[in-house]
């Protein structure tokens, strides 16, 4: 019996359930430097993180920066902010949604990602079982997406100065080779794909926030699209020309944002967009446009004239992008530069999102 | 979705379409009354196939556009007054509404500047806000047709029922008949036919259409917003033109009933009574707009809160948007539209609203050189 380390650890004093158990609140004190800081961060935060021994062991030392092994050739970075309200929506939370949405950005760029970092901002008087089921979620998410927490950093903001829990996680990933050429190489012919049905995200997180009792309730797309874009890398080689995930704005945003690269006009039919019925009666309802409303775990992909069948064969071989569909192509340059096609087959500018009609979604 | 479906096949929409083309001797002008249904027609391209057939006159039924900047100006100065007075004011209203620009600027604006405004999606959220908030004037911002007035009286009774005495309403509320009438009474008017908003015939009936066609010998179609609806609307408009006929008919038999929907007209009687009220575009509307009846006064945030002063309206010169809401102009007739005006940039509330003429255009139609 008192060999086994694992079954001594449940019982353990140590053990952040116990260390908070009159205290359950997150309070300045706890990021204020000093003991119980220290104890606050060793305690809560990284006991949860680190399940991985390795990343484990870079949080443990508590240094000021995390020393990384060398990484071959040209690397990926990027940075993203998680403010979302509320904290937990129908498919995913603060936590899964601040992995995948960086994973998913260094994925699209045609980077494999490998590590994180992450900066939480706590309000006082966050409930540390609220933290504790966000940081569950972010161990979930990197296991899932196999990239390491390298570094991190931890503050309390006085009450009121945030909502509950905001998040930054950056991540540097490796790039794949051959180097993705991106929009500005898009040429007439190439074809468009969506992975997935639309504007998931969006409604789902406007349904809990605004507590919208829908029937069946919209869940979002929150996930790692990092198998996918390597598979299509794997694939497709040099023609796939462009992938992006089409978080704020949606797929709108990300098409007027390729044809101002690409200078051609983008051409989409709305009868190929794929949008699941609880979403396009949300939208109905809401006198929203899907194409407008943000995924997180769905992209738009570009590929070359002729290569589209193969690119959908590999997305619809993967659970998550099984309902890949082709929504058009780049044609010359027109009046508009994204058109769609509804009905009498007459193509019609489509818009570009204005403002946000959904604000704090990511 | 299979039921939306249905109302936008487009086989159907073509047959629809040959229908109207073969049926009109001559060019007939139509006023789609709401805003919702111009929005339909330009989304499907409806409008730019009947070319030469119908000429589509865009009607005033955008709630928000005919709000008179002054209510704007006056909801703006109540969601910044906390800052220069002990009321700690909240504004709601719906989406639409922030964007508008008012005499300063929009709700989004002045809410950058630290005024308290709130989006909602229904006005019993916002009573639900005021019993959330205790300390807090929540005020909802009403604005619509009859087919939103029964969930503001509604809110109202609910308010009263529980006691909940930091609620209240800035009445907009607008009657759609009465400005049918004035179009028709003016001497610049064009339309032949009115498709009426099938949504305000769902609460209101279309009985009352009657003494409108007898008097002025116009047909009026109650027609929905569906791309099939609109079609099938138009031609029953056209037949009727056609065979020099006047009658009211519907074509959205599915949500419509003659004698409406007599509990939501109930409770609006209860709560609203019939007054003269300014339409941007229209002036001042004979019977054209609601009040909240004597009893219902202490929830009257015009009342509530007189010591609220605004400055003077200023209307921005460029924009034409009185001549777009009284269907005297196309929105692409106007100077600004596109260049000084555009939904980012709006001068005036067409521009913004998801039921407006001049939003429906820049969104849908295929821009012009040089626009």
């Amino acid at each position: 019996m008192m060999g086994d380390p694992h079954k001594n650890a449940v019982f353990s004093l140590n053990c952040p359930s116990t260390a908070h158990a009159n205290n359950d609140r997150v309070l300045l004190a706890h990021g204020e430097g000093g003991r119980m800081m220290r104890k606050f961060i060793r305690d809560t935060i990284i006991q949860r993180l680190a399940g991985d021994r390795l990343a484990g062991e870079r949080l443990l030392s508590m240094d000021d920066a995390a020393r990384l092994p060398k990484i071959e050739g040209p690397i990926a970075m990027t940075t993203d902010s998680f403010v979302v309200s509320p904290l937990f929506f129908p498919g995913g939370d603060i936590g899964s949604l601040c992995v995948f949405g960086t994973v998913n950005d260094l994925a699209v760029s045609g980077a494999r990602p490998l590590y994180l970092s992450l900066s939480l901002i706590l309000e006082e008087g966050l409930s540390i079982s609220v933290l504790d089921r966000v940081l569950s979620s972010i161990v979930v998410a990197a296991k899932q997406t196999d990239v390491q927490i390298v570094a991190g950093d931890t503050k309390v903001v006085p009450r009121g100065a945030a909502d509950g829990l905001f998040i930054n996680t950056t991540g540097i990933g490796q790039l794949i080779e051959p180097i993705m050429l991106g929009p500005s190489r898009l040429r007439e012919g190439d074809e468009l794909i969506v992975t997935g049905p639309i504007g998931r995200h969006g409604i789902a997180v406007l349904c809990a926030r605004e507590e919208l009792a829908l029937e069946p309730s919209p869940t979002s797309d929150c996930g790692s699209l990092a198998t996918a874009a390597a598979a299509l890398h794997e694939k497709l080689g040099a023609s796939l020309r462009a992938m992006r995930d089409a978080t704020r704005g949606g797929v709108a945003a990300v098409l007027h944002e390729w044809a101002d690269a690409c200078r051609l006009t983008l051409a989409v039919d709305e009868s190929d967009v794929p949008v699941s019925s609880d979403v396009r009666g949300a939208c109905e309802l809401l006198g929203l446009d899907p194409l407008h409303i943000a995924n997180e775990g769905t992209m738009l992909i570009a590929v070359e004239q002729g290569a589209c069948d193969e690119a959908i064969a590999v997305l619809r071989a993967l659970p998550e992008t099984r309902q890949a569909a082709r929504i058009g192509s780049v044609v010359s340059k027109q009046a508009s530069p994204v058109t769609i096609t509804r009905m009498f087959g007459r193509q019609q500018p489509l818009d570009e999102p204005q403002g946000a009609p959904l604000p704090r979604i990511c | 979705m299979k039921y939306l479906d249905e109302y936008r096949d487009s086989t159907a929409a073509r047959i629809l379409l040959d229908s109207i083309r073969r049926r009109v001797s001559r060019p007939w002008k139509v006023m789609e009354v709401c805003g919702g249904q111009t929005h339909g027609l330009l989304r499907y391209g409806i409008e730019e196939e009947l070319q030469g057939t119908v000429e589509l006159i865009h009607g005033p039924g955008c709630p928000v556009c005919v709000t008179p900047l002054e209510s704007i100006d006056f909801a703006q100065q109540l969601s910044m007054m906390h800052t220069v007075s002990g009321h700690d004011v909240v504004l709601t209203s719906f989406g639409d509404m922030l964007r508008v620009p008012g005499s300063r600027g929009s709700m989004l604006e002045a809410k950058a500047r630290g005024a308290q405004v709130r989006t909602v999606y229904s006005p019993l959220d916002a009573v639900d806000l005021a019993k959330k908030n205790p300390k807090q004037k929540i005020v909802f911002f009403a604005v619509g047709f009859e087919t939103t007035a029964p969930a503001t009286a509604l809110a109202v009774k609910q308010a009263a029922n529980d006691g909940v005495d930091n609620f209240s309403l800035l009445v907009a509320h607008v009657r759609v008949q009465p400005a049918m009438e004035a179009l028709l009474e003016s001497p610049h008017n064009r339309v032949q036919a009115f498709l009426a908003a099938g949504h305000v015939c769902a609460v209101m009936g279309c009985a009352s259409y009657e003494s409108l066609v007898q008097k002025y010998q116009v047909p009026i179609v109650v027609t929905g917003f569906e791309p099939l609806d609109l079609l099938e609307g138009i031609l029953m408009c056209v037949e009727q033109l056609e065979k020099g006929e006047a009658r009211v008919e519907i074509a959205y038999a599915r949500s419509v009933r003659s004698e409406g929907n007599l509990s939501a007209q109930r409770i609006v009687d209860e709560v609203y009574e019939v007054c003269d009220r300014p339409w941007r575009g229209f002036g001042v509307v004979a019977k054209g707009g609601l009040q909240l009846r004597g009893e219902w006064h202490k929830f009257d945030a015009q009342r509530r809160y007189m010591s609220c002063h605004t400055l003077p309206v200023i209307e921005p010169r460029e924009c034409r948007s009185a001549d777009v809401l009284a269907g005297r102009i196309k929105p692409l007739e106007c100077e600004a539209f596109g260049r000084e005006c555009t939904p980012d940039a709006p001068l005036g509330a067409p521009m913004v609203s998801s039921e407006g003429a001049c939003a429906a255009y820049f969104r849908y139609r295929t821009p012009e050189a040089g626009r």
